[in-house]
Parts: structure tokens; sequence; C-alpha cells
């Protein structure tokens, strides 16, 4: 029993920092890479692909900068992951309480 | 000496990449339309289940809020990749997996609409083909992985990390497949451009396919430890329990 849980335990550990590593690893390989936003990029290899193409719409509304674009997104994954733990604590604080 | 090769061809590969979502604008007019076309069925029957799932096992409504909020964090993660760009995971897989694919129609819905409009990330006239990339395909295939691993009696940990990899890898697949039926190369037609999108993110997307598949792994198992009673429901719409009475 106590066996399992630490194997378990180990394997969680070794998954994080598989995770952290993934994320990390491309930043220290390819130090000099820009890591631009790629949607950009799509621009390029749609025009390289079909050189007639004119874009026929565009974003009704752009973030003013990059510092507001990532505000949004930051708040986009503030609420995301406010809501999943609200449930998980929730979930762990009843399972505790019965 | 190997391995120093293949950090080599790493970064030797070229490097444009884009991520998942099609930028606005950046599909032809016919090919826009038809993609919106092709998810109103899907968002139609998405409503209806949602509807159900509410209505039926009301005490899963936190449970869908919750799948659907980590749809929102992990796709405004923005993660770099080998070739030197930015992408992002997915985080329909447990949806897909919990409550079925047409659900998770809805949910990218909603997630791709507040990109669309809040961040200048995809757009309005994409919507429809970035929501059948992401709402649709890649929840197919991550519920029909997680199936098919539960029928063979696969771990139920490693059913989910296949079911949220393959489904994030299966977006970008389709993406590429839309953009190559948009933009056929001039020469070779649409396989060649085909290759070509897919070619560039097949290495980007990999890490991030793994990424996505251990944290969704993570949160599942820990729903499934401390939310028993709402697991019930949920392997009632898996199907692999009856309703008692």
């Amino acid at each position: 029993m106590i066996r399992t849980m630490i194997k378990n335990r180990i394997a969680q550990v070794a998954m994080i920092i598989l995770v952290i590593g993934l994320a990390v690893f491309p930043l220290i390989v390819n130090k000099n890479a820009e890591f631009a936003g790629a949607d950009d990029r799509a621009g390029a290899a749609i025009a390289e692909q079909n050189p007639d193409y004119k874009p026929w719409f565009s974003s009704i509304w752009t973030p003013p900068s990059s510092e507001v674009a990532s505000m949004l997104f930051a708040l986009q994954a503030a609420a995301g992951s406010g809501v999943v733990c609200f449930a998980v604590g929730f979930y762990v604080g009843r399972s505790r309480s019965t | 000496m190997k391995k120093r090769n293949f950090f080599l061809i790493l970064l030797l590969l070229p490097k444009d990449a884009f991520s998942m979502h099609i930028m606005e604008g950046f599909l032809p007019v016919y090919w826009a339309a038809f993609w919106w076309a092709v998810i109103l069925p899907f968002l139609f029957f998405g409503i209806r289940n949602i509807k159900k799932i509410i209505t039926e096992n009301h005490e899963l409504k936190m449970m869908l809020a919750a799948a659907g909020a980590f749809a929102f964090v992990l796709s405004a993660l923005k993660l770099p990749s080998m070739t030197g760009s930015c992408s992002h995971p997915t985080g329909v897989g447990l949806g897909a997996v919990m409550f079925g694919p047409s659900v998770m129609s809805v949910l990218g819905f909603i997630v791709l609409l507040f990109q669309a409009l809040l961040l200048a990330h995809g757009g309005i006239t994409t919507l429809g083909a970035n929501t059948f990339s992401m709402g649709i395909a890649g929840p197919l295939i991550a519920f029909f992985v997680f199936r098919l691993c539960r029928k063979i009696k696969i771990k139920t940990s490693v059913a989910v990390f296949s079911a949220a990899a393959l489904g994030d890898l299966g977006t970008y697949l389709v993406t590429s497949a839309q953009l190559a039926f948009a933009h056929p190369d001039i020469h070779a037609g649409v396989p060649a451009s085909f290759a070509k999108f897919a070619g560039i993110f097949a290495v980007t997307q990999l890490p991030l396919a793994i990424i996505e598949g251990i944290v969704t792994v993570f949160v599942y198992n820990l729903f499934q430890t401390y939310a028993r009673e709402e697991f019930r429901g949920i392997e009632i719409i898996q199907g692999y329990q009856r309703r008692e009475s």
C-alpha cells in the first residue's frame, strides 16, 4: 500500500519535471530564436504558397500592444485556472469532510 | 554524435511555423462559409447535450464548467517550441473524454470566439474552420482513442494521456489540411501543400502534445479521486455504467 503510494508520488514528480523540461528545453537549445507569435508566420507561409491571395477581412479589434495582448492571455489563463481550482478545491474539501 | 546530428536537424528545420488557429481573412470566402456550415449542426447537438447533462445530472454542472475552463487555460499558454516560435495546446481532450465530443464543440467555440474578438488570435471569418479543427476534430479523435484504449483494457491514465495527446496532434493536422485545401501548391496541388504545412509543425507540436497529455491526466486523476459521486454520472455518459432505477 505504502509502496504503491510512494511509486505514484515518484511518477507524479517525474511527470511534472518532464512537463517543465519540455517547455524549457527549446529555450536552451534554440537560444537565438525569437519565439515570436507563430500566427504572423502563417501569413508568410500562405503568401509563399499562394502569392495572389489577399486576406479579405481583418480583425475587428486588435490589442493595441503586445503588453495588452499578454494581459488578456493572462486573464484568460487566470479565469480558467480559477474555475478549475475552485472545482478541485470544492471536491477535495467535500471528500475530506465526509 | 548521433544525438548532436539530431539537434542539428532540428535547428536547420524551416523556422516559420504557425499556431493552430487560421488567421482572420486567410481563408477564401467560400471555404470560410463552408466550415461555418459544417460546424452548425455540431453546435446544435452540443448545446442540446449540454442542456441534457445539466438537467439530468445537474451535479455535473461544475465539472462541465471545469472542463471548459481547462480548455481556456491550456489554449492561453503559448509555449516555446523547438522551431523557435510559439504554439499552444488545445485542452479539449479532457472534456471530450469526460463528456463526449459534441459538448466540446460548444466549449471550443466559446474559447475561440473569446480569442478572435479580444486577442486578434484566429478570427470571425475563420471561426468555423478553427472550431472544426479544435472543437470537433480534436475532441472526436480524443474520444475515440479513449474508447479504444478502454476497450482493449489499457490503464485509464494511459488512455487519457493518449486521447489528449493525439487529439492535440489531430487538431493541428486538420488545420494544415484546411490550409492545404484553401491554398494548394501551385504546381503540386493539395498534397504537397499539406505536407508543407503539416511538416512545419510536426516538430513544433509533438512536445506540446506530450505536455497536454500529462496535464490532462493530472486533472482527470484529481477529479476521479476526489469527485467519486460525479464520476459515476460521467461513467454513465461514457457508457460504462447503466443508469440505476
